[in-house]
């Protein structure tokens, strides 16, 4: 009788364990725990006035909800190509420089004295559309051709930041408008940080499509297995392709984040390494990097988790060209304890102990 | 009589069957090069006449052919390691700072790479081979990682001025009767680099490894087909971690050669190197699903890369941009070439 009770107990733990969701949330509270312990003032916020009089929060926290959306952002697109294509997409801080270097060349112009020559609007939708053409020219590569995602996306990771200045023709354009930083920073009389605001509608938009389409599930089944999805009626052509082109609208949005903090571009620097960052957020929010099964609000606290670790990083002055070999070491750790083989490990270890135990 | 002639018609049926891939693509980019560099003589001139112009190539590109060998190696066995240029930048480093702050040997500090790169090679081989990660996570951080790390060593890019090191990255090795005479009138001798010869040498023993030992045809085989090979009673984990391995091995010795030509170790170094060695793969006709490939084709690769690079800076698109767009796309139309073959294959 006992026996029964301790392994329904145990039951409901590895239940918990098995949770997706438990993997970026074990690692916030240890994050968390980590900072609370070595210097509590990292949980800090303060409601100050910045340079133009508006009330703003500031604080690591708020930092991280800030610089943290734009990986979010990121990771939904990248959630949907993981589970779709089975691969990631490594050319997305390339193609949010092409994005940016298009909003900038629409509303400055070439050797504009950084007035705006066009409404934002119209700039970001003309974003949107070319990085949903490269997304779209990716997703071709992979879903016709049936190229390895990671080197089919290979191709724009190299070229991308190349073709995002020769938009410009190498020029930096600044803009000079106002209204252009508030996507980057605060609009006034908000004292929360835009991109927060941006990261929160395109889950809405995102969660919605799912709920109201089959857009989860079809992904879901092409990424388990393509030949039987295709069997059964769905084109995983246009599946995989269709989740390269979300990517792309996702980009754009960063895109615009991005060029407005700066009010300017550089083209070398722009979001250099966020595919790193959103990579690891999809694996951090446990979705198989092979493929399938998905959860998008995982991958989402997944972005926000990463950005926790940076900021710790930089608080402890690591320097910025840095920083990718600490996250490398999280990666590892992150694929090896996920490994199957190392599962299958753990689990006998498991199993040994509660035999050990009950001898006892 | 009649058996025999039929068995005569049936072998080189059998032989342009064997043509389809590997041969193929091979052929297509010996072509591709040699009528590019034919073009480039005929209408750029300029250079392009001059031998050492070649040497030139070669010499810029010794490390690319080295560390292009052992991406081939990797790719055969149906892997890929994008990790090869931080590898590179984080030996040059390290062995810049060795050389120029500790007053080291040049010895030192050749043992000093070769260790790098085996041990990259090692970690990433134990995790693709044993513990069944995917490759590319696995090189992508290893990637980040040395890049991370270069900076780490040290952030500022500098000169190394170790005199032997000096000495040794001086060293020119002529090659006789391809010199040219200058305007003044005077022989100016053809050269190559050390570099150059490593890399040859590299080249020829990988060729002979994989043509004709048993531990290269198991290359092929694991990469083919990973179940069949298995029951074939090959080792097939062994065989992914001694790619991985070498490939890490090569990173190490191409990163050395890398650090001989430019003398300096700077965090920048060899940035989109990994994907010049995986284009060059690709151009040389190593299948990106594996079990196809040829080490003399990288070499070709390597060389067409390059001087399409060379070509377009010698037309006057030499901003810096081109070079990123033209390997891109070049790489892009091989991609579907390789596509379009495999899926008319099935």
């Amino acid at each position: 009788m006992t026996v029964k009770k301790s392994a329904a107990a145990s039951g409901g733990v590895a239940d918990l364990f098995r949770k997706q969701i438990f993997i970026p949330i074990a690692a916030l509270l240890l994050l968390g725990l980590f900072n609370l312990a070595v210097d509590p003032s990292f949980f800090k916020i303060s409601l100050g006035n910045n340079s133009d009089g508006f009330p703003v929060l500031t604080g690591y926290l708020i930092t991280i909800l800030d610089y943290g959306s734009e990986v979010a952002i990121l990771a939904i697109g990248m959630t949907l190509v993981t589970a779709a294509s089975g691969g990631q997409d490594i050319s997305v801080g390339a193609t949010v420089a092409i994005a940016g270097s298009v909003i900038l060349r629409i509303l400055v112009g070439t050797g504009g004295d950084g007035t705006l020559q066009a409404p934002i609007i119209v700039a970001f939708l003309a974003a949107c559309v070319v990085s949903m053409l490269f997304g779209a020219f990716n997703g071709v590569l992979v879903a016709i051709f049936k190229i390895q995602p990671m080197v089919a996306t290979l191709i724009l990771y190299t070229a991308g930041r190349s073709i995002a200045a020769w938009i410009n023709n190498n020029e930096l354009p600044i803009v000079t408008d106002k209204v252009f930083t508030y996507f980057g920073g605060f609009i006034p009389g908000i004292p929360v940080p835009t991109p927060f605001f941006l990261a929160v509608i395109c889950v809405i938009i995102t969660l919605l499509a799912l709920k109201f389409t089959n857009l989860g599930l079809y992904t879901q089944a092409v990424g388990i297995n393509a030949s039987s999805s295709r069997l059964n009626g769905l084109n995983p052509v246009f599946i995989k392709w269709l989740s390269f082109v979300i990517l792309g609208l996702c980009v754009a949005v960063v895109g615009l984040i991005k060029t407005s903090r700066l009010s300017t571009i550089n083209y070398s620097v722009i979001a250099k390494d966020i595919e790193m960052d959103a990579i690891l957020a999809v694996a951090l929010g446990g979705n198989a990097l092979s493929g399938g099964k998905f959860n998008i609000m995982a991958s989402i606290l997944g972005a926000y988790v990463i950005q926790f670790l940076t900021t710790t990083l930089y608080k402890f002055n690591v320097s910025s060209d840095a920083l990718p070999a600490y996250k490398a070491a999280v990666v590892i750790l992150l694929v090896v304890i996920s490994a199957p083989a190392v599962k299958e490990k753990l689990s006998a270890m498991g199993k040994k102990l509660k035999k050990q135990r009950e001898v006892a | 009589m009649v058996k025999l002639k039929s068995a005569g018609a049936a072998v080189p049926l059998n032989r342009s069957k064997k043509m389809t891939d590997s041969n193929l693509l091979l052929i297509i980019t010996v072509v591709i090069f040699v009528v590019m560099y034919a073009g480039a003589m005929i209408f750029l001139k300029k250079g392009f006449l001059k031998p050492q112009t070649f040497f030139n190539i070669m010499n810029a590109n010794a490390a690319l052919i080295i560390t292009s060998c052992g991406m081939s190696l990797v790719m055969i066995t149906g892997g890929i390691d994008i990790s090869v240029g931080g590898v590179v930048a984080l030996v040059s480093m390290c062995c810049a700072v060795y050389l120029d702050y500790q007053g080291g040997n040049v010895f030192v500090s050749l043992l000093i790479a070769v260790g790098i790169g085996l041990a990259f090679g090692a970690v990433q081989g134990y995790l693709v081979a044993y513990l069944d990660i995917q490759p590319f996570i696995v090189s992508l951080a290893g990637m980040f990682f040395a890049r991370g790390m270069t900076t780490i060593v040290h952030t500022a890019p500098f000169n190394v001025e170790n005199e032997a090191f000096v000495a040794l990255k001086g060293t020119r090795i002529n090659v006789p009767g391809m010199g040219t005479v200058n305007k003044l009138g005077k022989y100016v001798n053809a050269y190559v680099e050390i570099g150059v010869i490593v890399a040859i040498l590299v080249v020829i023993i990988l060729f002979c490894v994989l043509k004709w030992t048993k531990a290269g045809r198991n290359f092929y085989a694991v990469g083919g087909n990973r179940q069949s090979a298995l029951m074939l009673g090959i080792n097939v984990k062994q065989t992914r971690f001694l790619a991985h391995l070498l490939c890490g091995l090569l990173a190490g010795i191409g990163g050395y050669v890398y650090f001989l030509h430019v003398g300096s170790g700077s965090a920048s170094h060899a940035s989109g190197m990994e994907m010049n060695a995986i284009a060059s793969s690709i151009i040389g006709g190593t299948l990106l699903t594996g079990g196809v490939g040829n080490i003399f084709g990288t070499f070709v690769g390597v060389l067409s890369l390059s001087t399409i690079q060379n070509i377009v800076s010698s037309i006057g698109l030499d901003q810096a941009w081109w070079t990123g767009i033209t390997v891109a796309a070049m790489l892009c139309v091989f991609l579907i070439i390789q596509s379009v073959i495999l899926s008319r294959k099935h």
